[in-house]
């Protein structure tokens, strides 16, 4: 595996593949880092070995931070271990493209994930990694997306789990995190206080907490969604991408996704001439304006996020202290995105529009992401030529409360009477 | 006014080997100037050279971010518990 040590993302320390996460020195944030000489040797073999692997994320084994390689016997049985994530359509969204003046607009439809977010490619691989290190108990800190997935992995691999959520997330959440028979804990604040509490418990425990002492191992699964993307759009990047953010991790790991592959020479139009030879994305990041540090901090110029009590109905991008922020910004900025914000009326409404044009329904963070595509539409921020991708990250199922209310459901007798004088005769059906 | 530091387990090496830390002071700066007295080697771990801390430190006053509150100069009371916790947890 070319997986080889983490590293200070501030001040370079190096330190083990252990369960570690900030640096002793200067407490920055720790990353992994890979020696890829033996996997650039052979690009032709390396996407072979890619396209031949299993139907999911242990396909890019090769980039992802496992001692021991893809779980299960062998690399094509890892598809039946535990709760494979990834390889999720990517739709081409024409009626969504014609609608907001744009010519090519995908969709990565993550909701099509086990536990229907993009959660499952992170806890993935911190869970995996969770056991090579030894851990019997996994837990996390969560907005309700993770909850689900890490209960769901503890169940499937038959480990232990704690899992803390704020005390007032939505319901279904809850009920689709409860229902794996895990140790379940609603804690009486926001999710910045279940992260703070967890942060202490941390080091209190010997347990994998997945995004906290297991977070570098974490992060690395959301590179996937970039390989997929590039994988799906054969080998090619595409101009921009659309990335809700919450704590900023997504965003910056998807954009770390693509530059790895540019830099290995696996991407196509890196190299050729024309019109969509990139070298990255320009990389759009969408909040919620109830929870805005990030997008805040970019129309303020400023390079560090001022944190904020979350109030917004996106609850699952309700970070009100990003932890990636400072590198969410600098990416927005290197790359010549932007990070925006929507209301509460502009997420619903973006829910309703990506539904009525993709069939898709995805949950508030999607509509976030959505609106945000649409408020740089209409800004002429996107060249109509632009091949665009917009990560939905999550199901709609999850908050139903979002769209309660916005169409009106016509009750009829049975009878072909009723029919005709209760429906037919309106504009629409008749 | 003495107030308890809670010490997070990657600085408790240049803290003695110490979890907590019972220092005076009549706000949240003077609180740290005391604790750095005590461990002089935490100053630059979770400071920067003007004195800020660190972007990726975050401190809590009975649990609730000094960011909220009026940073290094909210007054603490006699008995406060100041918590020191990483920043890059979480999401």
């Amino acid at each position: 595996m070319a997986v080889s040590h983490l590293q200070c993302k501030e001040c370079k320390a190096e330190y083990p593949l252990e369960a570690l996460y900030v640096c002793e020195r200067c407490f920055g944030p720790l990353e992994v880092a890979y020696d890829h000489a033996a996997t650039r040797r052979d690009i032709g073999e390396l996407r072979r070995r890619i396209q031949g692997g299993p139907q999911n994320i242990w396909r890019y084994a090769d980039f992802l931070p496992l001692a021991g390689g893809p779980p299960g016997p062998s690399g094509r049985l890892a598809s039946r271990v535990g709760l494979p994530a990834g390889c999720t359509p990517l739709i081409r969204a024409d009626r969504l493209a014609a609608e907001l003046g744009l010519r090519e607009v995908w969709v990565k439809n993550d909701a099509a994930n086990p536990t229907h977010s993009f959660k499952d490619r992170v806890v993935s691989v911190a869970v995996t990694r969770a056991r090579e290190l030894g851990f019997e108990t996994i837990a996390c800190a969560s907005t309700g997306n993770l909850a689900n997935s890490v209960a769901a992995h503890g169940a499937a691999l038959g480990l232990e789990s704690y899992v803390f959520i704020p005390a007032d997330l939505e319901e279904q959440k809850v009920l689709a995190t409860g229902v794996y028979g895990t140790n379940l804990v609603g804690v009486k604040g926001s999710y910045d206080d279940v992260n703070r509490l967890c942060t202490e418990l941390c080091a209190e425990r010997d347990w994998a907490f997945v995004n906290i002492n297991l977070r570098p191992y974490y992060a690395e699964g959301s590179k996937t969604l970039a390989f997929e993307i590039a994988e799906q759009l054969g080998w090619e990047l595409p101009d921009r991408c659309i990335v809700p953010i919450a704590s900023g991790s997504l965003f910056t790991k998807i954009a770390a996704g693509f530059r790895e592959w540019t830099e290995l020479g696996l991407i196509e139009n890196a190299s050729r001439p024309g019109p969509h030879r990139r070298w990255q994305p320009r990389m759009n990041g969408a909040q919620a304006e109830g929870c805005s540090p990030v997008a805040t901090a970019f129309a303020g110029g400023h390079d560090v996020c001022r944190p904020v009590k979350p109030d917004t109905i996106a609850k699952s991008l309700a970070i009100g202290n990003p932890a990636d922020g400072p590198y969410a910004l600098e990416l927005a900025r290197a790359s010549g995105g932007a990070v925006d914000a929507v209301s509460d009326e502009e997420i619903r409404a973006g829910i309703r529009l990506l539904a009525r044009t993709t069939g898709i329904f995805t949950e508030t963070a999607g509509g976030v992401t959505t609106a945000v595509l649409a408020k740089l539409a209409e800004r002429g921020d996107i060249d109509p030529d632009e091949r665009v991708v917009l990560v939905i990250t999550g199901e709609g199922l999850k908050t139903l409360d979002a769209v309660r209310g916005t169409f009106e459901t016509r009750t009829i007798d049975a009878s072909v009477e009723s029919f005709e004088a209760g429906v037919a005769d309106t504009a629409r059906v008749g | 006014m003495s107030v308890l530091v809670k010490v997070p387990t990657q600085l408790r090496a240049a803290a003695g080997g110490e979890a907590e830390a019972k220092v005076d002071g009549a706000t949240v700066q003077e609180v740290l100037d005391g604790l750095f007295a005590l461990h002089g080697e935490l100053r630059a771990r979770i400071a920067d050279d003007d004195g800020s801390l660190r972007r990726f430190v975050n401190v809590y006053l009975a649990g609730e971010d000094i960011r909220f509150l009026d940073g290094l100069a909210t007054p603490v009371a006699d008995g406060a518990e100041l918590t020191i916790l990483p920043a890059v947890a979480g999401g």
